[in-house]
């Protein structure tokens, strides 16, 4: 039996067993290869999106636990003014390495700040710290999250 | 394509640069399509026969096209470390363009063709060897097209070369301010000889080299749209995920796939030897298959086998004297006649890769020929392991390289692609074949584990007159590169071992080679010296401790023949601020090196809890890696390798238990996480030296430094790999 989910604002429908993680619907039935794998299990960071704009971990969000919920995936992520920000934070400080983590850190660190707009070492701790970077770029992603926040208070 | 064609090229010169012994080779001549093509080649870091006796036959391509665009096409692959865009730097300096201007095409797997010399000749990235191979001859490439594009300009305007310049992709006469882009040049360009001799620009003109410059593989990285291997989407495309024997060397015995193929998406189960795979419709089926099928192994030889039988096998061949890779002076006689002895054993263990994108590989095996896509660190190897599992000729294997999600050594194997093919000769469609997170740990090939014997003999000044290191493990240059393995011995095995920066007057390295039954053994970031400077660094920490000396001070009286290593030592020391008192609790460690082509030297501040946990607060890094050429990525570089080490200091450790291994996910395996980050303070030495490789030595040099801090906060000395918080534990 077919389910609809709504990504990105957009329905989809897609027939696979109610209980499959939105990470391999996302991935392999609709084709949107940003959100990675990284675990399967909750432990890394690198299939978040955001569900009704908390950072959730897709690899254990089934497809029958949406319900009418608004996904919103790496792709979209830009068109967010806190995601927007973020992006470009990663640009300017040079965030990224190997970038296969970075889909999960970015929508990680864009439901921070579009929630707390003056972040603490602290909060970033608590919000980041289920993110892993293999490639160990944590010191620049403080920054870059820092950076943002201070940009979208201003609204520059 | 246009650069398979080398014999259309026209003249070839040598050119020289001081410091650089070997000669480099250049040709150029008409690209297809119109423009300029220079074809070089990479000189051999390692002595390679067949370099001799061959022919020229360029190995990196450069393409000015009638509009000016610069094309680079190189055989190295970008993993996070900055090369796409530190080499281009090297062209664009020369050259006189724009970063922006010069582009990137990945090479096809040609191993005569695009071998990196610095690993032997083989189409391989890895050991922080592409700026070391690229430095020299890429800048020529680039000075020689310079000289060419302003010739061909003097040439038409008839002046004097001399009173041309080149600026922004611009050939300017000076006198008369005509201008004429190098586009506009490349072809008449073409048409001429490369020059005898060509000036590359000096240090003090450098405008790009040295500045902190933006990487150009980014923007896909942070959108979502960048493509790495296990990305690859392609019409009618199945996902298969796998079981493999989880004792290696173990068979399979029996399958009930019964449930596995009622799972819907399911569509097809493969049986090999030692793996099964489910072919699904996408990764959420597959791995539902998996879980349902009731599988029974034989686990075979390996059945039984502990780390505490390896531990033991390679501490027991420590016992007798093995090959000696280093020898200097006497040091049995010297060690006799010492006032004081230390003695000290250390092992490390078997450590994962754990890259982030786990390991996947996508073929589509037919019977003409077979397609692979994948994210590899050695394309040509990937190539011919897909040609022998698929029995097809070299030539009918297309590899498609891609972004690698981590490599730190893992993607210079081709297991997985070996692996791959198997499964995708029983499936008609493409199939991407992709590991789950558990089947990656426990699939690895591992660091190797060492045991280390160690022995000095002090003067009555507490001075080392005498240095033994005798240690027993893996070597995976016997396996990976034979004719590299030579007399019991391999260069990579033994690198910080045999080269210590210190005066010994007397010293013996000993290697035996033991290979550990059941569990295969690959590179792994910073190879050797992840073992060898943690055992001698640690070795002279207590040496200094023998001869109640600081740390420091006793590194520094051993260091006057190596004023590079002895600067950054003095300068991570003032930077740290070593000697200022700190909390209950809390230590400094040092520790340095010359490995990779870099100096390198890290003071690391930890604090030990009651409970024995530690955690590290800051680590201080001076660096002289010769010229820096971005150094917004050597910064980025050693942030990275730094928290890697610190990773396995704290946390890293593969266990067998009856064969398999302990380890399956991030729970079991720990990374460290954001909440767990030092600072990290990078100080860079100005250096004219010939640049160094930066990927990897932040990773062994903080391995010691945690001990060694560790030991100052505690007195307890830690002698194996990973920090064993019980051990610490206050009272
Ligand atoms: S893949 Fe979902 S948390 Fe790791
Ligand atoms: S950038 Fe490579 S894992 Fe984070």
């Amino acid at each position: 039996m077919a389910t609809t989910i709504k990504i990105n604002g957009v329905d989809r429908s897609v027939d696979v067993d109610d209980d499959t993680p939105l990470l391999w619907v996302l991935r392999d039935v609709l084709e949107m290869s940003g959100t990675k794998f990284g675990c399967g299990q909750a432990l890394c960071g690198a299939c978040t999106v955001h569900v009704d704009g908390v950072a959730t971990r897709s690899c254990v969000t089934t497809i029958d636990s949406l319900g009418s919920s608004e996904v919103t995936t790496i792709e979209a992520i830009g068109q967010t003014p806190a995601g927007a920000k973020i992006q470009k934070a990663w640009l300017d400080l040079e965030v990224v390495q190997c970038g296969y983590c970075q889909s999960g850190q970015i929508m990680s660190a864009s439901a921070l700040i579009a929630e707390n707009p003056n972040p603490t070492d602290q909060d970033i701790d608590d919000a980041m710290s289920g993110n892993i970077c293999r490639c160990g770029t944590y010191i620049r992603i403080r920054e870059a999250i820092k950076l943002a926040a201070r940009s979208l208070n201003q609204g520059g | 394509m246009m650069f398979d064609r080398p014999d259309t090229l026209n003249g070839s010169a040598t050119v020289s640069d001081r410091g650089l012994s070997r000669r480099h080779f250049l040709q150029a001549g008409a690209a297809a399509g119109g423009g300029l093509l220079l074809g070089l080649h990479l000189p051999f870091a390692v002595p390679d026969a067949r370099a001799a006796s061959h022919k020229f036959a360029p190995n990196a391509f450069i393409r000015i096209d009638t509009e000016g665009k610069i094309i680079l096409t190189m055989p190295y692959v970008e993993m996070g470390q900055g090369t796409y865009t530190s080499v281009p730097m090297l062209i664009a300096e020369e050259l006189e363009v724009e970063l922006s201007q010069v582009q990137l095409e990945h090479a096809p797997p040609d191993e005569s063709r695009y071998g990196n010399p610095a690993l032997g000749g083989l189409q391989a990235t890895g050991g922080s060897t592409t700026i070391r191979a690229a430095w020299g001859p890429m800048r020529q490439a680039g000075a020689a097209a310079r000289t060419m594009l302003i010739a061909a300009a003097a040439k038409r305007w008839g002046v004097d070369p001399l009173s041309c310049r080149a600026e922004r992709g611009e050939v300017i006469d000076a006198a008369t301010d005509r201008r004429a882009t190098y586009g506009d040049l490349a072809a008449d360009a073409a048409l001429l000889s490369v020059p005898n001799d060509v000036k590359l620009k000096r240090r003090e003109d450098f405008k790009l080299i040295g500045t902190p410059a933006k990487r150009l593989d980014t923007p896909a990285k942070v959108n979502g749209t960048a493509v790495f291997g296990i990305d690859v989407r392609l019409p009618d495309i199945k996902i298969a995920t796998l079981a493999q024997s989880p004792v290696f060397g173990g068979k399979l015995k029996t399958l009930d796939d019964t449930a596995a193929k009622a799972v819907k998406g399911v569509r097809q189960i493969v049986k090999l030897d030692d793996a099964v795979a489910v072919v699904a419709d996408h990764m959420g089926a597959a791995k539902k298959g998996l879980a349902a099928l009731v599988i029974e192994w034989d686990d075979g030889p390996n059945a039984k086998l502990s780390t505490a039988d390896i531990l033991s096998q390679l501490e027991e061949a420590t016992r007798s004297a093995g090959p000696v890779a280093k020898n200097v002076g006497d040091v049995d006689k010297a060690i006799e006649g010492a006032a004081t002895k230390v003695e000290a054993t250390y092992h490390v263990p078997f450590l994962a890769h754990a890259t982030m994108e786990p390991m996947n590989c996508t073929v589509h095996v037919r019977e003409d020929g077979c397609d692979i896509w994948v994210g590899t660190q050695i394309i040509a190897r990937a190539q011919a392991v897909a040609a022998k599992v698929s029995g097809l000729p070299l030539e009918k294997v297309n590899v498609y390289n891609h972004l690698i999600g981590g490599g730190f050594g893992r993607r210079l194997e081709v297991d997985g692609v070996a692996r791959a093919v198997e499964i995708a000769k029983q499936v008609k469609s493409p199939v991407k074949v992709v590991w789950t997170r558990e089947e990656d740990i426990q699939h690895d090939m591992y660091r190797p584990f060492f045991f280390d014997r160690m022995s000095a003999g002090l003067d009555k000044d507490g001075m080392p007159v005498a240095w033994n290191h005798r240690f027993a493990g893996s070597s995976i240059l016997k396996r990976w590169a034979p004719p590299l393995f030579a007399n019991g011995l391999d260069p990579e095995t033994v690198d910080g071992a045999v080269e210590p920066p210190y005066a010994f007057p007397n010293m013996r390295v000993e290697y035996l080679n033991v290979e550990p039954p059941g569990i295969p053994t690959a590179f792994w970031r910073s190879v050797g010296p992840s073992h060898n400077i943690f055992v001698v660094e640690t070795f002279m920490d207590e040496l200094a401790h023998a001869a109640k000396k600081d740390p420091v001070e006793y590194r520094l009286a051993l260091l006057d023949e190596q004023p590079r290593a002895k600067a950054v030592v003095a300068l991570a020391a003032e930077k740290a601020g070593w000697g200022s008192p700190l909390a209950q609790g809390m230590g400094r460690g040092i520790s340095v090196q010359t490995v990779f082509g870099s100096y390198m030297a890290q003071v690391a501040e930890v604090e030990v809890a009651k409970d024995g946990t530690v955690k590290v607060h800051r680590v201080v890094c001076a660096v002289d890696c010769g010229i820096a050429i971005n150094p917004d990525t050597i910064q980025a570089q050693v942030q990275s390798a730094v928290n890697f080490g610190i990773t396995a200091a704290l946390y890293g450790e593969v266990t067998l238990k009856d064969g398999r291994v302990e380890q399956s996910n991030f729970d079991t395996y720990q990374l460290m996480r954001m909440n767990e980050v030092p600072t990290i303070e990078v100080h860079i030495v100005q250096s004219g030296e010939s640049p160094g490789g930066m990927g990897e030595p932040g990773t062994s040099a903080i391995v010691p430094a945690v001990g060694n801090a560790i030991f100052a906060a505690t007195g307890k000395r830690l002698r194996k790999m990973p920090v064993d918080t019980s051990m610490l534990k206050a009272g």
